[in-house]
Protein backbone atom coordinates (compact mmCIF):
# COMPACT_ATOMS: atom_id res chain seq x y z
CA UNK A 1 0.00 0.00 0.00
CA UNK A 2 1.81 3.18 -1.46
CA UNK A 3 2.02 6.14 1.38
CA UNK A 4 -1.32 8.35 0.41
CA UNK A 5 -3.48 5.16 0.52
CA UNK A 6 -2.25 4.31 3.82
CA UNK A 7 -3.14 7.46 5.39
CA UNK A 8 -6.42 7.26 3.63
CA UNK A 9 -7.51 4.21 5.25
CA UNK A 10 -6.33 5.14 8.62
CA UNK A 11 -8.26 8.54 8.05
CA UNK A 12 -11.44 6.66 7.31
CA UNK A 13 -10.70 3.85 10.20
CA UNK A 14 -10.64 7.38 12.46
CA UNK A 15 -13.68 8.65 11.24
CA UNK A 16 -15.66 5.31 11.66
CA UNK A 17 -13.75 5.49 15.36
CA UNK A 18 -15.63 9.00 15.89
CA UNK A 19 -18.63 8.24 14.20
CA UNK A 20 -19.52 4.94 15.58
CA UNK A 21 -21.41 6.35 18.96
CA UNK A 22 -23.72 7.95 17.46
CA UNK A 23 -24.72 4.62 15.76
CA UNK A 24 -24.76 2.62 19.24
CA UNK A 25 -28.12 2.99 21.24
CA UNK A 26 -27.15 1.51 24.42
CA UNK A 27 -24.04 0.12 26.48
CA UNK A 28 -24.88 -3.78 25.43
CA UNK A 29 -23.22 -2.29 22.11
CA UNK A 30 -20.75 -0.44 23.45
CA UNK A 31 -19.45 -3.87 24.71
CA UNK A 32 -19.91 -5.23 21.83
CA UNK A 33 -17.43 -2.48 20.03
CA UNK A 34 -14.84 -3.00 22.99
CA UNK A 35 -14.98 -6.39 22.09
CA UNK A 36 -14.20 -6.08 18.92
CA UNK A 37 -11.31 -3.49 19.86
CA UNK A 38 -9.79 -5.24 21.89
CA UNK A 39 -9.86 -8.79 19.15
CA UNK A 40 -9.50 -6.98 16.09
CA UNK A 41 -5.77 -5.49 18.56
CA UNK A 42 -4.60 -9.10 19.20
CA UNK A 43 -5.69 -10.37 15.84
CA UNK A 44 -3.90 -7.97 14.28
CA UNK A 45 -0.37 -8.80 16.39
CA UNK A 46 -1.04 -12.59 15.14
CA UNK A 47 -1.78 -11.58 11.63
CA UNK A 48 1.83 -10.18 11.47
CA UNK A 49 3.50 -13.41 12.96
CA UNK A 50 0.96 -15.62 10.72
CA UNK A 51 0.02 -13.88 7.59
CA UNK A 52 3.01 -11.57 7.28
CA UNK A 53 6.12 -13.56 8.76
CA UNK A 54 4.60 -16.84 7.67
CA UNK A 55 4.75 -18.65 11.26
CA UNK A 56 2.11 -19.73 13.43
CA UNK A 57 1.11 -19.37 16.95
CA UNK A 58 -1.57 -21.90 18.41
CA UNK A 59 -0.87 -20.80 21.72
CA UNK A 60 -1.67 -17.01 21.67
CA UNK A 61 -4.11 -16.99 24.30
CA UNK A 62 -1.85 -18.15 26.83
CA UNK A 63 -0.17 -14.59 26.63
CA UNK A 64 -3.66 -12.46 26.77
CA UNK A 65 -4.12 -15.05 29.66
CA UNK A 66 -0.64 -13.84 30.73
CA UNK A 67 -1.47 -10.89 31.10
CA UNK A 68 -5.18 -10.62 32.14
CA UNK A 69 -3.80 -12.26 35.58
CA UNK A 70 -0.85 -10.25 36.05
CA UNK A 71 -3.15 -7.20 36.34
CA UNK A 72 -5.37 -9.17 38.53
CA UNK A 73 -2.84 -11.19 40.92
CA UNK A 74 -0.45 -8.21 40.91
CA UNK A 75 -2.69 -5.36 42.66
CA UNK A 76 -5.23 -7.83 44.19
CA UNK A 77 -2.70 -10.26 46.09
CA UNK A 78 0.64 -7.67 46.01
CA UNK A 79 -0.78 -4.46 45.98
CA UNK A 80 1.05 -3.17 42.50
CA UNK A 81 -0.10 -0.29 41.11
CA UNK A 82 -2.06 -1.23 38.05
CA UNK A 83 -0.64 0.56 35.41
CA UNK A 84 2.84 -1.52 36.64
CA UNK A 85 1.24 -4.97 37.05
CA UNK A 86 -0.02 -4.36 33.35
CA UNK A 87 3.70 -3.41 32.31
CA UNK A 88 5.00 -6.65 34.39
CA UNK A 89 2.42 -8.62 32.30
CA UNK A 90 3.50 -7.41 29.12
CA UNK A 91 7.16 -7.87 30.16
CA UNK A 92 6.96 -11.20 31.48
CA UNK A 93 5.01 -12.62 27.73
CA UNK A 94 7.82 -10.90 26.09
CA UNK A 95 10.13 -12.74 27.92
CA UNK A 96 8.55 -16.11 28.00
CA UNK A 97 7.81 -15.40 24.21
CA UNK A 98 11.88 -14.37 23.70
CA UNK A 99 12.77 -17.45 25.54
CA UNK A 100 11.05 -20.03 23.85
CA UNK A 101 11.43 -18.35 20.21
CA UNK A 102 14.77 -19.29 19.80
CA UNK A 103 13.93 -23.20 20.44
CA UNK A 104 10.59 -23.42 18.56
CA UNK A 105 11.04 -21.86 15.41
CA UNK A 106 13.93 -23.69 14.49
CA UNK A 107 10.63 -25.94 13.75
CA UNK A 108 8.59 -25.50 10.74
CA UNK A 109 4.66 -25.81 9.85
CA UNK A 110 3.28 -28.84 11.90
CA UNK A 111 5.92 -29.51 14.49
CA UNK A 112 5.73 -25.55 15.34
CA UNK A 113 2.42 -25.81 15.84
CA UNK A 114 2.17 -28.44 18.05
CA UNK A 115 5.57 -26.75 20.22
CA UNK A 116 3.38 -23.18 20.36
CA UNK A 117 -0.13 -25.20 21.65
CA UNK A 118 2.28 -26.94 23.78
CA UNK A 119 3.21 -23.68 24.84
CA UNK A 120 -0.64 -22.21 25.14
CA UNK A 121 -1.66 -25.13 27.61
CA UNK A 122 0.79 -25.60 29.71
CA UNK A 123 0.35 -21.73 30.86
CA UNK A 124 -3.36 -22.17 30.61
CA UNK A 125 -2.54 -25.26 33.10
CA UNK A 126 -0.73 -23.03 35.25
CA UNK A 127 -3.51 -20.54 35.62
CA UNK A 128 -6.38 -23.08 36.65
CA UNK A 129 -3.82 -25.55 39.08
CA UNK A 130 -2.53 -21.68 41.15
CA UNK A 131 -5.86 -21.39 42.59
CA UNK A 132 -4.27 -19.53 45.53
CA UNK A 133 -3.19 -16.85 43.62
CA UNK A 134 -5.62 -17.04 39.95
CA UNK A 135 -8.59 -18.48 42.00
CA UNK A 136 -8.81 -21.75 39.87
CA UNK A 137 -11.47 -22.56 37.71
CA UNK A 138 -13.67 -19.85 39.44
CA UNK A 139 -11.57 -17.02 38.22
CA UNK A 140 -11.03 -13.85 40.39
CA UNK A 141 -11.82 -10.34 40.50
CA UNK A 142 -9.82 -6.96 38.92
CA UNK A 143 -9.15 -4.01 40.35
CA UNK A 144 -10.11 -1.16 38.31
CA UNK A 145 -7.64 0.98 35.84
CA UNK A 146 -6.47 4.13 37.51
CA UNK A 147 -4.67 6.46 35.71
CA UNK A 148 -3.54 9.48 37.64
CA UNK A 149 -6.10 9.73 39.98
CA UNK A 150 -8.87 8.94 36.84
CA UNK A 151 -9.83 5.48 36.97
CA UNK A 152 -11.36 4.07 33.58
CA UNK A 153 -14.99 2.67 34.17
CA UNK A 154 -18.11 2.57 31.99
CA UNK A 155 -18.13 1.46 28.42
CA UNK A 156 -18.53 5.07 26.81
CA UNK A 157 -14.69 5.64 28.70
CA UNK A 158 -13.42 2.32 27.73
CA UNK A 159 -14.60 2.59 24.33
CA UNK A 160 -12.10 5.97 23.67
CA UNK A 161 -9.60 4.23 25.36
CA UNK A 162 -9.52 0.98 23.15
CA UNK A 163 -10.38 3.49 19.99
CA UNK A 164 -6.86 5.29 20.68
CA UNK A 165 -5.50 2.02 21.48
CA UNK A 166 -6.51 0.37 18.09
CA UNK A 167 -5.89 3.60 15.98
CA UNK A 168 -2.35 3.51 17.25
CA UNK A 169 -1.91 -0.37 16.83
CA UNK A 170 -3.09 -0.16 13.00
CA UNK A 171 -0.48 3.00 12.56
CA UNK A 172 2.12 1.02 13.84
CA UNK A 173 1.72 -2.38 12.22
CA UNK A 174 1.55 -0.25 8.25
CA UNK A 175 4.12 1.34 9.46
CA UNK A 176 6.31 -2.62 10.33
CA UNK A 177 5.22 -3.68 7.35
CA UNK A 178 5.98 -0.91 5.42
CA UNK A 179 9.38 -0.79 6.54
CA UNK A 180 13.08 -2.94 6.41
CA UNK A 181 12.09 -4.81 9.06
CA UNK A 182 8.51 -5.71 7.42
CA UNK A 183 9.90 -6.59 3.95
CA UNK A 184 12.70 -8.93 5.97
CA UNK A 185 9.49 -10.41 7.25
CA UNK A 186 7.22 -11.15 3.73
CA UNK A 187 10.56 -12.05 2.43
CA UNK A 188 11.29 -14.89 4.83
CA UNK A 189 8.09 -15.96 4.31
CA UNK A 190 8.38 -15.81 0.50
CA UNK A 191 11.59 -17.75 0.97
CA UNK A 192 13.84 -18.02 3.74
CA UNK A 193 16.69 -18.92 1.92
CA UNK A 194 16.81 -15.80 -0.06
CA UNK A 195 15.86 -13.68 2.47
CA UNK A 196 19.10 -15.18 4.40
CA UNK A 197 21.54 -14.67 1.32
CA UNK A 198 20.15 -11.03 1.49
CA UNK A 199 21.40 -10.86 5.33
CA UNK A 200 17.88 -11.35 7.46
CA UNK A 201 18.84 -13.37 10.45
CA UNK A 202 15.23 -15.23 10.12
CA UNK A 203 15.30 -16.73 13.68
CA UNK A 204 15.80 -13.13 15.06
CA UNK A 205 13.54 -11.49 12.86
CA UNK A 206 10.72 -14.76 13.62
CA UNK A 207 11.49 -14.20 17.09
CA UNK A 208 10.75 -10.51 17.12
CA UNK A 209 7.88 -11.01 15.89
CA UNK A 210 6.69 -13.77 17.94
CA UNK A 211 7.59 -11.40 21.05
CA UNK A 212 5.50 -8.00 19.50
CA UNK A 213 2.48 -9.98 18.76
CA UNK A 214 3.04 -11.88 22.57
CA UNK A 215 3.40 -8.33 23.93
CA UNK A 216 -0.09 -7.30 22.20
CA UNK A 217 -1.83 -10.06 23.33
CA UNK A 218 -0.60 -9.57 26.86
CA UNK A 219 -1.21 -5.98 26.73
CA UNK A 220 -4.89 -6.32 25.66
CA UNK A 221 -5.60 -9.73 27.71
CA UNK A 222 -4.59 -6.62 30.86
CA UNK A 223 -7.16 -4.56 29.38
CA UNK A 224 -9.93 -7.20 28.74
CA UNK A 225 -9.39 -8.04 32.71
CA UNK A 226 -9.85 -3.99 33.40
CA UNK A 227 -13.03 -3.96 31.43
CA UNK A 228 -14.64 -6.89 32.59
CA UNK A 229 -13.80 -7.25 36.04
CA UNK A 230 -12.92 -10.22 36.07
CA UNK A 231 -10.86 -13.14 34.81
CA UNK A 232 -12.22 -16.27 34.24
CA UNK A 233 -9.40 -19.20 32.99
CA UNK A 234 -11.23 -19.87 29.44
CA UNK A 235 -8.96 -16.69 28.74
CA UNK A 236 -6.24 -18.41 28.30
CA UNK A 237 -7.47 -21.84 26.68
CA UNK A 238 -6.90 -23.43 23.27
CA UNK A 239 -10.27 -22.48 21.88
CA UNK A 240 -8.99 -18.66 22.47
CA UNK A 241 -6.69 -19.23 20.29
CA UNK A 242 -8.25 -20.93 17.46
CA UNK A 243 -11.22 -18.27 17.66
CA UNK A 244 -8.26 -15.55 17.07
CA UNK A 245 -6.60 -17.52 14.61
CA UNK A 246 -10.24 -17.90 12.96
CA UNK A 247 -10.23 -14.26 13.04
CA UNK A 248 -7.27 -14.07 11.30
CA UNK A 249 -8.19 -16.56 8.02
CA UNK A 250 -11.48 -15.33 7.88
CA UNK A 251 -9.95 -11.30 7.49
CA UNK A 252 -7.43 -12.76 5.59
CA UNK A 253 -3.73 -13.35 5.93
CA UNK A 254 -1.38 -10.83 5.41
CA UNK A 255 -3.65 -8.29 5.19
CA UNK A 256 -3.55 -5.45 7.85
CA UNK A 257 -7.44 -4.41 7.54
CA UNK A 258 -8.20 -8.16 7.09
CA UNK A 259 -7.17 -8.48 10.85
CA UNK A 260 -9.95 -5.75 11.70
CA UNK A 261 -12.81 -6.98 9.47
CA UNK A 262 -12.20 -10.60 11.16
CA UNK A 263 -12.30 -9.52 14.43
CA UNK A 264 -15.32 -7.25 14.16
CA UNK A 265 -17.47 -9.79 12.06
CA UNK A 266 -16.10 -13.13 14.21
CA UNK A 267 -17.12 -11.19 17.48
CA UNK A 268 -20.71 -10.12 15.88
CA UNK A 269 -21.67 -13.37 14.90
CA UNK A 270 -22.16 -15.09 18.25
CA UNK A 271 -24.25 -12.36 18.63
CA UNK A 272 -26.19 -12.21 15.80
CA UNK A 273 -26.81 -15.57 15.60
CA UNK A 274 -28.17 -16.01 19.36
CA UNK A 275 -31.42 -16.36 17.92
CA UNK A 276 -31.01 -19.55 16.73
CA UNK A 277 -31.18 -20.86 20.15
CA UNK A 278 -29.25 -23.89 19.95
CA UNK A 279 -28.38 -24.23 16.40
CA UNK A 280 -25.53 -21.14 16.47
CA UNK A 281 -22.78 -23.17 16.74
CA UNK A 282 -24.16 -25.27 13.85
CA UNK A 283 -24.44 -21.86 11.60
CA UNK A 284 -21.46 -20.37 12.90
CA UNK A 285 -19.49 -23.45 11.54
CA UNK A 286 -21.52 -23.70 8.09
CA UNK A 287 -20.50 -19.77 7.98
CA UNK A 288 -16.80 -20.40 8.49
CA UNK A 289 -17.00 -23.76 5.92
CA UNK A 290 -18.63 -21.30 3.21
CA UNK A 291 -15.87 -18.47 3.75
CA UNK A 292 -13.45 -20.66 3.55
CA UNK A 293 -14.61 -22.56 0.52
CA UNK A 294 -15.32 -19.21 -1.42
CA UNK A 295 -13.35 -16.89 0.01
CA UNK A 296 -9.61 -19.01 1.09
CA UNK A 297 -7.47 -15.89 1.14
CA UNK A 298 -10.23 -14.20 3.47
CA UNK A 299 -12.73 -11.57 3.11
CA UNK A 300 -10.68 -8.34 2.40
CA UNK A 301 -7.80 -9.98 -0.03
CA UNK A 302 -10.52 -11.37 -2.24
CA UNK A 303 -12.72 -8.72 -1.99
CA UNK A 304 -9.79 -5.88 -2.68
CA UNK A 305 -8.67 -8.57 -5.94
CA UNK A 306 -12.52 -8.19 -7.25
CA UNK A 307 -12.63 -4.78 -6.95
CA UNK A 308 -9.33 -4.13 -9.04
CA UNK A 309 -7.04 -3.07 -5.89
CA UNK A 310 -4.99 -5.52 -4.05
CA UNK A 311 -4.35 -3.92 -0.72
CA UNK A 312 -2.11 -6.70 0.18
CA UNK A 313 0.08 -6.41 -3.10
CA UNK A 314 0.82 -3.11 -3.14
CA UNK A 315 2.13 -1.87 0.09
CA UNK B 1 46.09 -11.69 -2.20
CA UNK B 2 42.82 -13.43 -4.07
CA UNK B 3 39.17 -12.42 -3.21
CA UNK B 4 38.56 -16.31 -2.76
CA UNK B 5 40.77 -19.00 -2.02
CA UNK B 6 38.56 -22.37 -1.43
CA UNK B 7 41.27 -24.98 0.20
CA UNK B 8 40.72 -28.72 -0.24
CA UNK B 9 36.93 -28.50 0.25
CA UNK B 10 34.83 -31.68 0.75
CA UNK B 11 31.50 -32.20 1.28
CA UNK B 12 29.94 -35.39 1.91
CA UNK B 13 26.11 -36.68 1.97
CA UNK B 14 26.20 -39.79 3.38
CA UNK B 15 29.22 -41.93 1.78
CA UNK B 16 28.42 -39.77 -1.62
CA UNK B 17 31.61 -37.23 -1.89
CA UNK B 18 29.95 -34.40 -3.20
CA UNK B 19 32.41 -32.22 -3.57
CA UNK B 20 36.42 -33.98 -3.23
CA UNK B 21 39.46 -31.42 -2.42
CA UNK B 22 38.71 -28.96 -4.29
CA UNK B 23 41.29 -26.07 -4.80
CA UNK B 24 40.47 -22.29 -6.23
CA UNK B 25 40.89 -19.00 -5.93
CA UNK B 26 39.04 -16.23 -7.52
CA UNK B 27 40.69 -12.90 -8.12
CA UNK B 28 39.22 -9.57 -7.72
CA UNK B 29 37.20 -8.25 -10.44
CA UNK B 30 37.20 -11.37 -12.72
CA UNK B 31 34.57 -13.70 -14.30
CA UNK B 32 35.12 -16.96 -12.87
CA UNK B 33 33.05 -20.03 -13.93
CA UNK B 34 32.33 -23.50 -12.66
CA UNK B 35 31.24 -26.28 -15.60
CA UNK B 36 30.72 -29.99 -15.33
CA UNK B 37 28.58 -32.31 -16.75
CA UNK B 38 25.44 -33.25 -14.42
CA UNK B 39 25.84 -34.03 -11.26
CA UNK B 40 29.76 -32.90 -10.69
CA UNK B 41 29.20 -30.86 -7.77
CA UNK B 42 28.31 -27.54 -9.43
CA UNK B 43 25.54 -26.61 -7.29
CA UNK B 44 27.02 -28.21 -4.13
CA UNK B 45 30.11 -26.22 -4.15
CA UNK B 46 28.08 -22.74 -4.23
CA UNK B 47 26.03 -24.14 -1.49
CA UNK B 48 29.21 -24.80 0.49
CA UNK B 49 30.50 -21.56 -0.44
CA UNK B 50 27.33 -19.27 0.50
CA UNK B 51 26.80 -20.99 3.75
CA UNK B 52 23.77 -22.74 2.91
CA UNK B 53 25.45 -26.50 3.78
CA UNK B 54 28.85 -27.01 6.25
CA UNK B 55 31.63 -28.19 4.44
CA UNK B 56 32.89 -31.84 5.71
CA UNK B 57 36.33 -30.64 5.18
CA UNK B 58 38.64 -27.78 4.24
CA UNK B 59 38.56 -23.74 4.50
CA UNK B 60 37.09 -20.85 2.38
CA UNK B 61 38.69 -17.78 3.14
CA UNK B 62 36.83 -14.22 1.61
CA UNK B 63 39.71 -11.65 1.81
CA UNK B 64 42.01 -13.94 3.63
CA UNK B 65 39.24 -14.47 6.62
CA UNK B 66 38.25 -17.74 6.90
CA UNK B 67 34.08 -18.01 6.34
CA UNK B 68 34.11 -21.48 6.39
CA UNK B 69 30.38 -22.97 7.85
CA UNK B 70 29.58 -19.10 8.27
CA UNK B 71 25.48 -18.68 8.18
CA UNK B 72 24.37 -16.99 4.99
CA UNK B 73 23.00 -13.77 6.74
CA UNK B 74 26.68 -13.71 7.95
CA UNK B 75 28.06 -14.20 5.03
CA UNK B 76 25.89 -11.45 3.32
CA UNK B 77 27.52 -8.93 6.01
CA UNK B 78 30.85 -9.61 3.90
CA UNK B 79 29.18 -8.81 0.86
CA UNK B 80 28.66 -11.91 -0.54
CA UNK B 81 25.52 -12.37 -2.75
CA UNK B 82 24.08 -14.83 -4.58
CA UNK B 83 21.57 -16.13 -6.92
CA UNK B 84 19.50 -19.59 -7.47
CA UNK B 85 19.16 -22.13 -10.50
CA UNK B 86 15.70 -23.28 -8.89
CA UNK B 87 14.59 -19.34 -8.50
CA UNK B 88 13.77 -18.13 -4.98
CA UNK B 89 11.69 -15.01 -5.28
CA UNK B 90 9.39 -13.49 -2.70
CA UNK B 91 6.21 -14.07 -4.90
CA UNK B 92 4.20 -12.78 -2.04
CA UNK B 93 6.28 -9.45 -3.01
CA UNK B 94 6.17 -6.88 -5.78
CA UNK B 95 9.15 -7.08 -7.96
CA UNK B 96 10.19 -3.68 -6.85
CA UNK B 97 10.24 -5.44 -2.78
CA UNK B 98 12.28 -8.11 -3.96
CA UNK B 99 14.95 -6.00 -5.22
CA UNK B 100 14.17 -3.72 -1.81
CA UNK B 101 14.79 -6.41 0.44
CA UNK B 102 18.32 -6.93 -1.73
CA UNK B 103 19.44 -3.76 0.30
CA UNK B 104 18.18 -5.40 3.85
CA UNK B 105 21.19 -4.60 5.37
CA UNK B 106 22.16 -1.07 4.83
CA UNK B 107 18.98 0.15 5.96
CA UNK B 108 17.66 0.66 9.94
CA UNK B 109 15.75 -2.38 10.93
CA UNK B 110 15.44 -1.10 13.95
CA UNK B 111 11.54 -2.84 15.13
CA UNK B 112 10.56 0.17 17.39
CA UNK B 113 11.59 3.07 15.02
CA UNK B 114 10.25 0.87 12.09
CA UNK B 115 6.76 0.49 14.16
CA UNK B 116 6.87 4.83 14.72
CA UNK B 117 8.43 5.11 11.33
CA UNK B 118 11.18 7.74 12.12
CA UNK B 119 11.47 10.26 9.23
CA UNK B 120 14.95 8.44 8.71
CA UNK B 121 13.39 5.44 8.01
CA UNK B 122 10.62 6.93 5.08
CA UNK B 123 13.45 9.23 3.71
CA UNK B 124 15.68 6.10 3.33
CA UNK B 125 12.79 3.98 1.91
CA UNK B 126 11.87 6.81 -0.46
CA UNK B 127 15.72 6.43 -1.65
CA UNK B 128 15.82 3.08 -2.05
CA UNK B 129 12.25 2.95 -4.35
CA UNK B 130 14.55 4.82 -6.82
CA UNK B 131 18.00 3.42 -6.27
CA UNK B 132 15.91 -0.41 -6.93
CA UNK B 133 13.95 0.54 -10.16
CA UNK B 134 17.44 2.22 -11.31
CA UNK B 135 18.43 -1.59 -10.73
CA UNK B 136 15.43 -2.80 -12.44
CA UNK B 137 16.53 -0.58 -15.10
CA UNK B 138 20.06 -2.08 -15.12
CA UNK B 139 18.94 -5.74 -15.81
CA UNK B 140 16.52 -4.67 -18.16
CA UNK B 141 13.15 -5.07 -16.16
CA UNK B 142 12.01 -1.48 -16.22
CA UNK B 143 8.28 -2.59 -17.22
CA UNK B 144 7.81 -4.80 -14.23
CA UNK B 145 8.81 -2.20 -11.71
CA UNK B 146 5.21 -2.40 -10.29
CA UNK B 147 4.20 -5.82 -11.08
CA UNK B 148 3.83 -8.70 -8.08
CA UNK B 149 6.72 -11.12 -8.24
CA UNK B 150 4.04 -13.77 -8.76
CA UNK B 151 2.32 -12.40 -12.28
CA UNK B 152 6.12 -12.35 -13.99
CA UNK B 153 7.29 -14.67 -16.26
CA UNK B 154 10.12 -17.05 -15.31
CA UNK B 155 12.98 -15.19 -17.74
CA UNK B 156 12.33 -11.72 -15.65
CA UNK B 157 12.40 -13.77 -12.61
CA UNK B 158 15.75 -14.74 -13.52
CA UNK B 159 17.19 -10.80 -14.01
CA UNK B 160 14.93 -10.27 -10.79
CA UNK B 161 17.11 -12.50 -8.84
CA UNK B 162 20.48 -10.82 -10.31
CA UNK B 163 19.49 -7.43 -9.40
CA UNK B 164 18.18 -8.42 -5.88
CA UNK B 165 21.34 -9.51 -5.28
CA UNK B 166 23.26 -6.43 -6.65
CA UNK B 167 21.27 -4.32 -4.60
CA UNK B 168 22.86 -5.73 -1.28
CA UNK B 169 26.05 -4.13 -3.67
CA UNK B 170 28.57 -7.44 -2.99
CA UNK B 171 31.71 -7.80 -3.48
CA UNK B 172 31.26 -11.32 -5.07
CA UNK B 173 28.46 -12.15 -7.01
CA UNK B 174 27.51 -15.87 -7.04
CA UNK B 175 24.95 -17.01 -10.37
CA UNK B 176 24.20 -20.01 -10.32
CA UNK B 177 22.64 -21.22 -13.56
CA UNK B 178 21.26 -17.39 -14.51
CA UNK B 179 20.53 -19.06 -18.15
CA UNK B 180 19.21 -22.40 -17.34
CA UNK B 181 15.97 -22.95 -18.99
CA UNK B 182 15.90 -19.21 -20.99
CA UNK B 183 16.15 -19.23 -24.65
CA UNK B 184 19.06 -18.09 -27.09
CA UNK B 185 17.94 -14.87 -27.11
CA UNK B 186 17.26 -14.74 -23.03
CA UNK B 187 20.72 -16.24 -22.80
CA UNK B 188 22.54 -13.32 -24.81
CA UNK B 189 20.72 -10.66 -22.85
CA UNK B 190 22.11 -12.36 -19.51
CA UNK B 191 25.54 -12.50 -20.95
CA UNK B 192 25.25 -9.08 -21.93
CA UNK B 193 23.99 -8.51 -17.98
CA UNK B 194 27.11 -10.21 -16.44
CA UNK B 195 29.26 -8.60 -18.27
CA UNK B 196 28.11 -5.01 -17.28
CA UNK B 197 27.97 -7.02 -13.67
CA UNK B 198 31.37 -7.42 -13.94
CA UNK B 199 32.48 -4.13 -15.83
CA UNK B 200 30.98 -2.71 -12.87
CA UNK B 201 34.04 -4.05 -10.57
CA UNK B 202 32.22 -6.89 -8.90
CA UNK B 203 33.77 -9.91 -8.88
CA UNK B 204 31.02 -12.86 -10.54
CA UNK B 205 31.45 -16.70 -9.82
CA UNK B 206 28.86 -18.18 -12.36
CA UNK B 207 28.00 -21.95 -12.56
CA UNK B 208 26.11 -22.57 -15.99
CA UNK B 209 25.51 -24.94 -18.59
CA UNK B 210 25.60 -22.48 -21.73
CA UNK B 211 28.95 -23.29 -23.06
CA UNK B 212 29.14 -20.53 -25.58
CA UNK B 213 27.97 -18.05 -22.88
CA UNK B 214 30.70 -19.54 -20.99
CA UNK B 215 33.50 -19.41 -23.20
CA UNK B 216 32.63 -16.08 -24.00
CA UNK B 217 32.14 -13.92 -20.58
CA UNK B 218 34.71 -16.22 -18.52
CA UNK B 219 38.44 -14.60 -17.52
CA UNK B 220 38.91 -18.34 -15.95
CA UNK B 221 37.15 -21.52 -15.68
CA UNK B 222 36.96 -24.32 -13.52
CA UNK B 223 36.02 -28.30 -14.62
CA UNK B 224 34.63 -30.06 -11.68
CA UNK B 225 33.74 -34.04 -13.18
CA UNK B 226 32.23 -36.48 -10.22
CA UNK B 227 33.09 -34.10 -7.21
CA UNK B 228 36.47 -33.54 -7.94
CA UNK B 229 38.75 -30.66 -10.06
CA UNK B 230 39.59 -31.85 -13.09
CA UNK B 231 41.10 -28.96 -14.61
CA UNK B 232 41.46 -24.57 -14.11
CA UNK B 233 42.31 -22.28 -17.10
CA UNK B 234 41.15 -19.63 -19.70
CA UNK B 235 38.65 -20.27 -21.79
CA UNK B 236 41.04 -21.90 -24.18
CA UNK B 237 43.05 -23.68 -22.23
CA UNK B 238 39.95 -25.40 -21.19
CA UNK B 239 38.11 -26.21 -24.52
CA UNK B 240 41.58 -28.11 -25.75
CA UNK B 241 42.30 -29.75 -22.34
CA UNK B 242 41.73 -33.54 -23.44
CA UNK B 243 40.16 -34.63 -19.94
CA UNK B 244 37.56 -31.87 -20.47
CA UNK B 245 36.37 -33.80 -23.69
CA UNK B 246 36.83 -36.76 -22.48
CA UNK B 247 34.18 -36.00 -19.37
CA UNK B 248 31.66 -34.08 -21.64
CA UNK B 249 31.61 -36.55 -24.46
CA UNK B 250 33.44 -39.78 -23.02
CA UNK B 251 37.00 -40.71 -24.41
CA UNK B 252 38.00 -43.31 -27.21
CA UNK B 253 40.49 -45.53 -25.43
Amino acid sequence: MNALKRHCALMFLAGVLLLLPLALPNNYYYDIAIHMAINAIIVLGLNLLIGFAGQISLGHAGFIGIGAYASAILPTHFGWHPIFAMVAGAAMASAIAAIVARPIFRLKGHYLAMATLGLGIIIAIVIKNEAAYTGGPDGMPVAALGLMGFSISGEKQWYWVLAVMLLFSFWAAQNLIDSPFGRALRALHGSEVAAQVMGVDIVRYKAAIFVLSAFFASLMGSVTAHYVGFVAPNIADFFHSIELMIMVVIGGMASIYGSLIGAVLLTALPQALSTFEGWETVAYGSILLLCMIFMPKGLVPTLAARFGRNDQEEH
Amino acid sequence: MALLEVDNLSKAFGGVMAVQNVSFAVERGLVYSVIGPNGAGKTTLFNLITGVYTPTEGDIRLDGQSIAGAAPHELAVKGMARTFQNLQICMNMTALENVMVGAHLQLDRNLVRSMLRFPGIARRDRELKEEARELMRFVGLQSYWNLDASSMPYGALKRLEIARALAAKPQILFLDEPASGLNSKETAEIDELVRKVADNHVTVVLVEHDMKMVMNISDRILVLDYGKKLTEGSATEVRENPDVIAAYLGSNV
